[in-house]
């Protein structure tokens, strides 16, 4: 029996990309509002965010990072590695404290299209919830939003992210 | 081009995300179908995909085949370990390092919960299998972690 041998790299990509969409669906059947689907989104974004983050110091071995520049250059490669797609990192704020990821392509909304009743919807609010998560760990506060989305007829999406504080170490109460 | 681990963390999130709702309803008998049905249709839709260049299968016995072997294992790593069956629509499937079961402790304390691990991969099949016109009932069976029994039970109208 030959027969073909699948790219398994491929098929793992729909199968995240599909079983997100199911997900997603399911969502849109539980809650009445739109706005309650991206907020749950965000929120499984974050729970991802947290575990990832530990997943890829240990495979990229990555120190400390020294200023916000260096955060966007790793986010970048953590999009390489999970999501298999390499964002610019663009329209950085004055102050220096935001930028933008922008992403020609992007392998969660392979396969999608929105509804006209759903356009509301913050289909890859899930990506902005794991950055948050994953910077939550290594003690970065930000804040993430979509501002441009493919899926709402748009060229690109993209990502923006704004640095809110240093989050600092709090001694466990009861300790010196 | 996801990441395997990708799809491992999502599977956790979904199962959390179903049990989150549920718990507030009803403590004693969970309710796996929401769970079950997330992973029907993403059976129904992966499979369409993989099969979309392939031969149609001979019969009902190589459908299985296929699912034990190219199916398992591009979607969880590994082959099926054992497949038996009666010949009269009756299919035991045996995974000894299930995916979803392999990074839970071994012993039996988690015996409980384990079903929620299992509910979308037997949506997964059913899905799969129905889209392949073999319409069925997946039960899953753990008695000891990881491994893992999946009986399919093939519906003849």
């Amino acid at each position: 029996m030959s027969r073909p041998r699948f790219d398994t790299k491929k098929v793992n990509s729909e199968l995240v990309t599909l079983t997100y969409g199911t997900l997603v669906a399911q969502m849109v059947k539980d809650f009445d509002n739109t706005d309650d689907v991206s907020k749950q989104l965000e929120r499984i974004g974050y729970n991802m965010g947290i575990r990832l983050i530990e997943d890829f110091l240990s495979k990229t071995g990555t120190g400390r990072c020294l200023d916000l520049k260096d955060t966007a250059d790793k986010i970048q490669s953590a999009f390489r590695l999970y999501l298999g797609v390499q964002p610019n990192v663009v329209n950085w704020s004055p102050a220096g404290d935001e930028f933008s990821f922008i992403l020609d392509s992007n392998p969660l909304t392979e396969l999608v299209e929105l509804p006209d009743d759903l356009k509301q919807l913050k289909y890859c609010n899930i990506i902005c919830g794991a950055i948050r998560g994953a910077l939550e760990m290594v003690q970065l506060d930000v804040q993430s939003w979509i501002v441009q989305d493919q899926l709402k007829g748009d060229q690109n999406t993209e990502i923006r992210v704004k640095f809110i504080r240093r989050l600092e170490d709090a001694m466990p109460a009861g300790e010196e | 081009m996801a990441d395997d681990i990708l799809f491992d963390l999502l599977h956790s999130e979904i199962v959390n995300y179903t049990f989150g709702n549920n718990d507030k309803k009803e403590k004693k008998d969970e309710d796996l179908s929401t769970l079950e049905y997330i992973g029907f249709s993403t059976g129904y839709r992966i499979i369409e995909r993989l099969t979309k260049e392939m031969p149609r299968f001979k019969d009902e016995l190589d459908t299985m085949k296929f699912i034990c072997t190219d199916f398992w294992s591009v979607i969880y790593k590994k082959q099926i370990d054992n497949l038996r069956t009666n010949h009269q629509g009756v299919y035991v499937l045996q995974d000894n390092m299930f995916r979803f079961l392999s990074r839970l402790s071994n012993g039996k304390q988690y015996l409980e919960v384990a079903p929620r691990y299992v509910a979308f991969t037997c949506g997964v099949i059913r899905g799969s299998l129905a889209n392949l016109s073999i319409q069925c009932l997946v039960t899953a069976e753990v008695q000891s972690l990881p491994s893992c029994k999946f009986h399919i039970q093939v519906q003849r109208t």
